[in-house]
């Protein structure tokens, strides 16, 4: 029964990446594709959840952490560039 | 049924209930009209997901396999700090950019202030 339920809920997390992939793919502005793929990263980090309690194994969480910051890196930096032009200022004021 | 096949039924509907709201949060995404309502629908619904999976992995390590990680833990409080961080920082920046509001939105708080907010920063 644990294991049908993580199966299905594997499923519907990769349905709902693709899902958040047709709105990178279309958004009508930058920002729409950045939160997009700053959802696409979370949902990744569920789906190696899922994965490793299907496998019953540790090996996976430091993958995890990995991703979340990752995420979170890449989010600022867009909305950084976004927002002024550059990532990294040379003027310092 | 033994007490590892019930707590097992309790974190496969706890991850389910994770999932779920993860499919919930991605037609928000595709079904809302502009970009501050859909950041609304990526980050707080998609931040309950995750966290709801997370929990769900932890009780599993904890109960069934005798195993308390406290790298699930950190993976917890790092996505609760930092997913409300990062949708404020990309609607900020959206608005700032100048990415139009829905046609429909009756209120905007930040009209005007715009100039004087970017010369004090």
């Amino acid at each position: 029964m644990m294991n049908l339920l993580l199966h299905i809920s594997a499923v519907i997390i990769a349905v709902s990446i693709l899902i958040a992939l047709y709105r990178v793919a279309k958004g009508p502005s930058m920002p729409d594709r950045v939160i997009a793929l700053d959802m696409i990263g979370i949902n990744l980090i569920s789906l190696v959840a899922v994965v490793s309690l299907i496998l019953e194994t540790t090996a996976f969480f430091e993958v995890m952490l990995l991703l979340g910051i990752l995420a979170f890196i890449g989010t600022v930096a867009f909305s950084k560039f976004i927002e002024k032009g550059v990532v990294i200022e040379r003027k310092r004021d | 049924m033994s007490v590892n096949e019930i707590s097992g039924l309790i974190i496969g509907i706890i991850v389910f209930l994770g999932s779920v709201l993860s499919l919930i949060s991605a037609i928000g995404l595709v079904r809302l009209p502009d970009i501050y309502t859909r950041s609304h629908a990526a980050t707080k619904s998609a931040t309950l997901s995750v966290l709801c999976i997370l929990f769900g992995l932890f009780l599993f390590f904890t109960v069934i396999k005798d195993y308390v990680s406290a790298r699930i833990l950190l993976g917890i409080v790092f996505v609760f700090i930092t997913a409300p961080v990062g949708g404020h920082l990309i609607s900020r920046a959206a608005y700032h950019s100048g990415v139009s509001l829905w046609e429909s939105s009756i209120h905007d708080e930040l009209n005007g202030k715009k100039d004087k907010q970017h010369t004090s920063s």
